[in-house]
């Protein structure tokens, strides 16, 4: 990780030297040991600040919009595959980006980690593939690759799919004969225990729509659950409400969706909302041998119509 | 103590279409309850909740004056939910009305001053409220002169024609009626935008001399620089803000400025305490 | 002032037999947690916990709360005409709640119950309400409780304030609730008021060496509002917000919210919902303007009315007791402690 660290600061430095952006965004260090938090860079002596570890779960595409000038943006595989959704659908123009490519290594499952212990994490360090923690009660060493992020272990494009400079070199991609191991469990159950399975999964969410917002892709100016004219859910705790929520948004981002796994990063509940979209990633696999974020030249599935769509539900 | 939360049922007695696009509506609302009418006693200047079950509620100045009792008057703009409801209900419909809320124009300063009443489009209401206030033969005598200056788009958009033609015609208030534009050659009134008749027609601010304010934030930003011209003191200029509002009692916390709370600590400000708040109106 | 010794084999069977009259609330596990809920036959509140994800405010303040009803159908002769919601309130006891969360209770009375206006929705639920607290030994390393007037041991809002002495607590008994709370549970066993005061203190003490985080607020009530309003650091503390709720939802004292209407066939209900000024949506006029249209003035509200507003117009310190919750659960790591500082020390360059 340092060496990615020196090297997306060494990069920034040119850039912003160079004037040939007016601002990096990327990651700096956070007030909690396995924090981090998003930030601009626009002044040199701030590069320091840049840093880059297995903490940094969030999706940097989500704040790439708005900005006036050329930015650069450092970008994991999964960002890297947001953004290309970002340019294909016209939220940001390719020239205004300079993509600082960061071959992933995988994120930590942070809940996991914390789990080990019954009090709160002090310290985090990591070398390599084993990550130290420390409360005030006890030490853990463990070994990085037995705590990684269930979308992370899933994960078949760590390397930046779209890029201007490179952090290191790139690491091997896995390939997996069932991708969708989590999607098929939740498929073969029966309706009564599917439908208890996602009661159960969204039984203290407290709609703060954390995941809605750390989510690239949900980027409507207004979106369905704040519309007003009309009203289409309910703004209670109404387990109907909670759950359509959850299920529209999942269908909204339908052929659009990388699993970053950023809404699972977000949600102070601990919600696997991946529950949801993976479904609607399998089958726009299946439907449309589509995977998100791959082709600056394709439209999403459903945004875009071809004589071969699969039209088997007409009968 | 009473429910905040709680309306007083009301009917509607009357509704009048208020300007020639139609998107404002005169609605007169009798109190059912005999003892809620007395507790629904208001000042000029202050606001209610209209409240419709089932739909939710909406923030309006009391159009009608204390001093006409047996009704109150709100005149609504059709722009969200609750109001365009509102335009599509009938006479003889139940509903209900919170309030009053908020605080009003501050009749006691004004007393024995010089009243500069300034007014833009249909946030009129609330000055309606306060010239039929200001003209009743109990009051006429605790004020000085006084002047309005009052405008909108077209002779078709001023709200209460009626009424303001029969003011024009009094000699204990002085009219300055424009509109931005109109093709009407029958117009006997002003054309222009109200800042530049405030400077032309308004007075000049001496001690006892105050303005009242209200208007779409645009017309407001625009008068200022005319009061000062005129020598208006940021004391002397009072000026009644919206904000979204849910409660209207100061609990849900979203239309502050600063501190003060545009439902509770408001709706009227002068100008000097607003410029020691954040803008955010 | 009493204290009581309550022996913890005798604890369960004390709270047993305050159901008799009181419906009990208290800590207990869920999948990412602790929470305060309310506790079902057989359940016992889980004494043993360190801090929980939600507070206590959603006891008086739930997130979801029906005010009032009316029916909608015309042939109905009190049609359109609304009552108030039914809700129970016989009273209630919330046991083993942190003092920082009592401390908050008693910031938010001061928004529901004012001179001009009471809700009585929140005041209902309040007077219904004993407060039994339980002190945090060891607080943990983002508690800076300390530092907003409230701390391990805060009596503030609490109704019995319990020490946890490992074999047995200690409960000093703060109001007259509280002796009837105590009195219900059948625990009788008086200690010395000296010796036990005393003990509170060292607890108190021990606990407070604890707390390495803290904030300063010194300096805050000496700046205009305008001031800290047009600082230059916002638009860099707001930069990684993404606006969702989470941070107002978990904290204690924020009490902001929402009313809508809802309507089943023909039965409406008018509800309040917990609201967020990290949405836009908060303040938008049906106009579509919006006085807080950016990221930037929404993430400052926030943090002006906690620290700035709320100081400057009760004059009872901040409107955050410290627990720590936001900076915890705050997706991108956006920390009170550190905009409080910042509040703090700024200087406006001249």
């Amino acid at each position: 990780m340092d060496t990615y660290i020196n090297k997306i600061r060494e990069l920034s430095l040119k850039l912003l030297k160079k004037k040939e952006v007016v601002k990096v965004i990327g990651f700096t260090k956070g007030t909690l040991p396995m924090a981090t938090s998003p930030i601009a860079i626009s002044l040199e002596q701030d590069v320091e600040k840049l840093i880059f570890n297995s903490t940094c779960g969030l999706n940097l595409a989500n704040y790439i919009r708005n900005h006036k000038g050329k930015i650069a943006v450092i970008a994991k595989g999964c960002d890297s595959r947001n953004i290309i959704t970002h340019i294909v659908e016209n939220q940001i123009p390719r020239e205004q980006l300079h993509i600082i490519g960061v071959p992933c290594k995988g994120m930590i499952d942070k809940t996991k980690v914390a789990s080990l212990f019954d009090d709160d994490i002090i310290e985090f360090s990591e070398d390599n593939d084993t990550l130290l923690l420390k409360s005030s009660s006890k030490e853990e060493r463990l070994n990085k690759q037995d705590y990684l992020r269930e979308n992370c272990k899933l994960c078949m494009h760590k390397n930046p799919v779209i890029y201007d400079d490179l952090v290191g070199d790139l690491v091997d991609e896995q390939t997996l004969d069932t991708p969708y191991p989590d999607v098929e469990q939740i498929e073969n159950m029966d309706a009564d225990t599917k439908w208890q399975h996602f009661d159960k999964l969204t039984k203290n969410c407290i709609r703060c729509y954390a995941c809605r917002n750390a989510c690239p892709i949900c980027y409507c100016p207004t979106c369905f659950v704040d519309e007003s004219g009309p009203q289409w859910v309910g703004k209670g705790q109404d387990k109907t409400d909670v759950n359509t929520f959850h299920f529209l948004r999942a269908f909204h981002c339908a052929g659009r969706c990388t699993d970053c796994g950023a809404c699972v990063e977000a949600c102070p509940m601990d919600i696997n909302v991946r529950d949801f979209t993976r479904k609607l990633n399998k089958d726009s696999f299946e439907l449309f041998e589509w995977e998100a974020g791959l082709d600056l030249t394709k439209r999403p599935p459903l945004d875009a119509y071809s004589p071969n769509d699969p039209n088997d539900f007409i009968k | 103590m009473e429910n905040p939360y709680m309306p007083y049922p009301v009917r509607i007695d009357n509704i009048e279409i208020a300007t020639e696009d139609k998107s404002l509506k005169t609605f007169k609302f009798v109190i059912l309850n005999k003892e809620d009418e007395k507790k629904f006693s208001y000042e000029a200047g202050q606001f209610a909740e209209l409240s419709i079950p089932g739909v939710g509620e909406i923030p309006i100045g009391i159009a009608s004056s204390p001093v006409e009792k047996g009704f109150v008057k709100f005149t609504v703009f059709k722009a969200g939910v609750v109001t365009s409801h509102l335009h599509n209900m009938k006479e003889g419909d139940i509903m209900g009305i919170r309030g009053p809320l908020g605080n009003w124009y501050p009749w006691d300063k004004l007393e024995n001053k010089n009243i500069v009443i300034i007014g833009g489009g249909f946030a009129f209401t609330t000055l309606r409220s306060s010239i039929i206030y200001m003209l009743d033969p109990a009051n006429r005598s605790k004020f000085k002169n006084i002047d309005v200056v009052y405008g909108a788009r077209s002779p078709g958009m001023l709200l209460y024609r009626e009424e303001l033609f029969e003011w024009e015609k009094r000699d204990d208030i002085n009219m300055h009626i424009t509109v931005d534009s109109t093709d009407d050659p029958n117009w006997k009134y002003h054309s222009g935008f109200v800042p530049q008749i405030v400077e032309q027609q308004a007075p000049k601010a001496d001690e006892d001399t105050y303005a009242i304010i209200c208007g779409p934030p645009i017309m407001i930003k625009f008068t200022q620089p005319s009061l000062t011209v005129l020598g208006y003191k940021q004391h002397q200029i009072i000026m009644s803000l919206e904000n979204r509002m849910k409660c209207g009692i100061g609990m849900c916390g979203r239309c502050n400025i600063g501190k003060e709370l545009v439902c509770k600590d408001g709706p009227v400000f002068t100008l000097e305490e607003l410029n020691q708040t954040p803008k955010e109106y | 002032m009493k204290f009581i010794t309550i022996d913890k084999k005798d604890w369960a069977k004390g709270i047993e037999k305050s159901r008799k009259t009181y419906q009990l609330f208290g800590p207990v596990k869920d999948k990412n947690g602790f929470f305060i809920k309310s506790l079902g036959k057989d359940m016992l509140p889980d004494m043993d916990y360190h801090d929980s994800v939600m507070s206590v405010k959603s006891v008086l303040f739930p997130q979801t709360e029906n005010i009032l009803t009316t029916t909608l159908d015309e042939a109905q002769e009190d049609h359109h005409i609304m009552k108030r919601a039914v809700t129970d309130y016989s009273p209630r006891a919330v046991l083993g709640i942190r003092p920082y969360d009592a401390k908050a209770i008693e910031l938010v009375k001061l928004n529901f119950d004012t001179d001009d206006y009471k809700d009585p929705y929140w005041c209902d639920a309040y007077e219904a309400t004993t407060f039994v607290g339980l002190g945090l030994n060891k607080p943990g390393p983002f508690d800076f409780s300390s530092s907003t007037g409230s701390g391990p041991f805060n009596e503030e809002g609490l109704d019995v304030l319990l020490a946890d002495l490992d074999d047995k607590y200690l409960a000093k008994v703060l109001t007259d609730k509280g002796e009837a709370f105590i009195k219900a549970c059948g625990f009788d066993l008086i200690a010395d008021d000296k010796e036990s005061q005393a003990l509170f203190d060292i607890l108190r003490k021990e606990a407070e060496k604890n707390i390495v985080s803290k904030i300063s607020t010194d300096k805050l009530k000496e700046k205009t509002i305008l001031e800290i309003h047009e600082a230059p650091f916002w638009d860099d503390i707001a930069f990684s917000c993404i606006n969702c709720g989470t941070c107002t939802f978990v904290c204690p004292t924020c009490w902001c919210f929402d009313i809508q209407d809802e309507t089943k066939r023909k039965a409406s209900t008018r509800i309040r919902n917990w609201d967020t000024c990290m949405s836009p949506l908060f303040t938008k006029h049906a106009t579509g303007h919006n006085p807080r249209d950016t990221k930037t003035q929404r993430v400052r509200q926030r943090f002006m009315h906690k620290l700035k507003y709320f100081f400057d117009k009760y004059d009872q310190g901040i409107m955050c007791v410290g627990c720590g919750r936001c900076v915890k659960s705050c997706p991108v790591n956006i920390d009170i402690r550190e905009v409080c500082n910042m509040m703090n020390s700024y200087e406006k360059q001249e």
